[in-house]
């Protein structure tokens, strides 16, 4: 089975796509590293390999968290399954 | 697979000052700028001679020149160095720099142009070098135990793999070095920013972790009193960007995966600062892959690890630069570059333990004397850090 995307830990906000040429509206299969542990979900974007999907609903303002650490503040509203980068999250430092 | 690293060995050159060194470089080292074009005529003259021309050396002053200096020396007394040959514009600097590469035992010469011109210059320094050379040559390989072996890391044109599999492949190789008594480092203080929590709890005692902090917060003053904007496109980079990467948090977790998840920070080096004990390091440090992996060098590392998520393809002139990826895209189109593919860890095929044995066993080839992909493509690249302007 080919594993679409990889999550660090499963309380964090985001995967990353791990295919080349992932289209919206895929069926897509993630792992989560940490737990071990398989999940599906429907990609709602084009996502570029290397980059995030959101993988629980995101409000403007709200932290966004990979490793289970802070990595910076939505600038947006990003729907689960939708890119989430640099058009949507900002640093938190300089 | 099944690395057993205690009573692993390697062979390599035994150095004057007791050293182990995997290369048997004879470079050509200018101390300035203008000194570069003699110094690459002198490698073209002689072969198996190795011009490093840079692009400083000239009306530095204070930290910034001792930095200078101390890349220079370090660069010079290198374990994979064995001899030098060093031009300088004017006889004094170019003395210190001989002088203190003479106190490591390996044998330099140097050349000063002004009053003799690059023609004569170039001849008698071509003589020298010819000597080197010929000296090198005849020195015999010899085995040394794995724990003499200096390892350096730093990552490159990082993306989101880099986090997920090719640093942590480092910090797995890391775990096993640092447990096997290795003396390694890694650094990039800006690169930390966010993760900088995670490496003072990992330091070994209260006094390295304040340490460590107090060169962290000297660089973010440094950053803050320089930026235009939040350093989007600078830090993280457009090609981290473009592979997925969207803050300098999210790049600098990712990066800091490379220490593993067992080994404690011993101590802390300024730049280009020679270790004084096994252990694992964190060196104040760019996070520029050339100047860091110089620093590195000029410290006196044998070997690099160097992970790369979109295909950083750097080497250095003396320290081997082992590049490995689990982007299957940068493995597709860039295999040249990349010695090895750890791309199988995000498909479940290998595990990190398979993937770090996989990297030590390539150091210990490396180490024993196989080309790296950098090597073979001739990459060199030899940055010097600068702290401010020049005088």
């Amino acid at each position: 089975m080919t594993i679409h995307f990889v999550v660090h830990d499963e309380g964090d906000s985001v995967g990353v796509v791990v295919v080349e040429g992932l289209k919206a509206g895929s069926r897509i299969n993630g792992w989560i590293m940490d737990q071990d542990k398989m999940i599906e979900f429907d990609a709602k974007s084009d996502i570029p390999i290397g980059h995030k999907l959101a993988i629980k609903p995101i409000k403007s303002g709200d932290t966004i968290v990979k490793y289970g650490v802070d990595i910076g503040r939505a600038v947006a509203t990003i729907g689960a399954g939708e890119h989430l980068h640099v058009h949507n999250v900002k640093t938190k430092r300089w | 697979m099944g690395i057993n690293l205690k009573g692993a060995s390697f062979e390599g050159w035994r150095r004057e000052n007791g050293r182990m060194g995997v290369r048997n470089h004879v470079i050509i080292l200018p101390v300035d700028d203008l000194s570069n074009a003699a110094a690459e005529a002198v490698a073209n003259n002689i072969k198996g001679a190795m011009a490093i021309p840079h692009a400083y050396g000239r009306l530095q002053f204070g930290a910034d020149l001792d930095l200078h200096f101390r890349t220079l020396i370090g660069t010079g007394c290198n374990p994979n160095v064995a001899g030098v040959v060093v031009i300088g514009i004017e006889p004094g600097w170019t003395g210190k720099i001989v002088e203190g590469i003479a106190k490591s035992g390996t044998p330099v010469e140097g050349f000063a142009i002004e009053q003799n011109g690059d023609i004569n210059t170039i001849a008698n320094a071509s003589r020298a070098a010819y000597r080197l050379v010929k000296h090198a040559s005849r020195l015999k390989k010899t085995k040394a135990d794995l724990t003499e072996l200096w390892v350096s890391t730093k990552c490159g044109e990082s993306d989101t793999t880099s986090g997920l599999a090719s640093c942590p492949t480092v910090g797995n190789a890391f775990d096993k070095l640092w447990e096997n008594g290795n003396t390694l480092v890694f650094g990039e203080t800006s690169e930390i920013t966010g993760g900088e929590h995670l490496v003072a709890a990992r330091c070994r005692t209260p006094e390295v972790a304040s340490q460590f902090m107090a060169m962290f917060n000297r660089y973010q003053r440094m950053i803050e009193a320089n930026k235009t904007n939040d350093l989007s496109e600078s830090q993280p980079t457009k090609g981290n960007i473009e592979g997925g990467l969207t803050t300098i948090e999210e790049k600098a977790l990712g990066n800091i995966t490379k220490i593993g998840k067992k080994c404690l920070v011993d101590g802390v080096l300024d730049k280009a600062e020679e270790p004084t004990g096994p252990g694992l390091w964190f060196m104040d440090s760019s996070s520029a892959a050339a100047e860091m992996v110089t620093l590195c060098a000029a410290s006196g590392y044998a070997v690099h690890f160097f992970p790369t998520g979109q295909g950083n393809v750097i080497g250095n002139p003396i320290l081997p630069v082992i590049k490995l990826t689990a982007n299957p895209r940068t493995q597709r189109t860039m295999s040249e570059h990349i010695d090895v593919d750890v791309t199988g860890l995000l498909q479940k095929r290998i595990n990190m333990d398979e993937a770090g044995e996989a990297l030590l066993d390539c150091m210990l080839r490396t180490a024993d004397g196989e080309l790296t992909a950098a090597e073979l493509l001739g990459h060199r690249e030899f940055s010097l850090t600068r702290l401010y302007e020049s005088a």
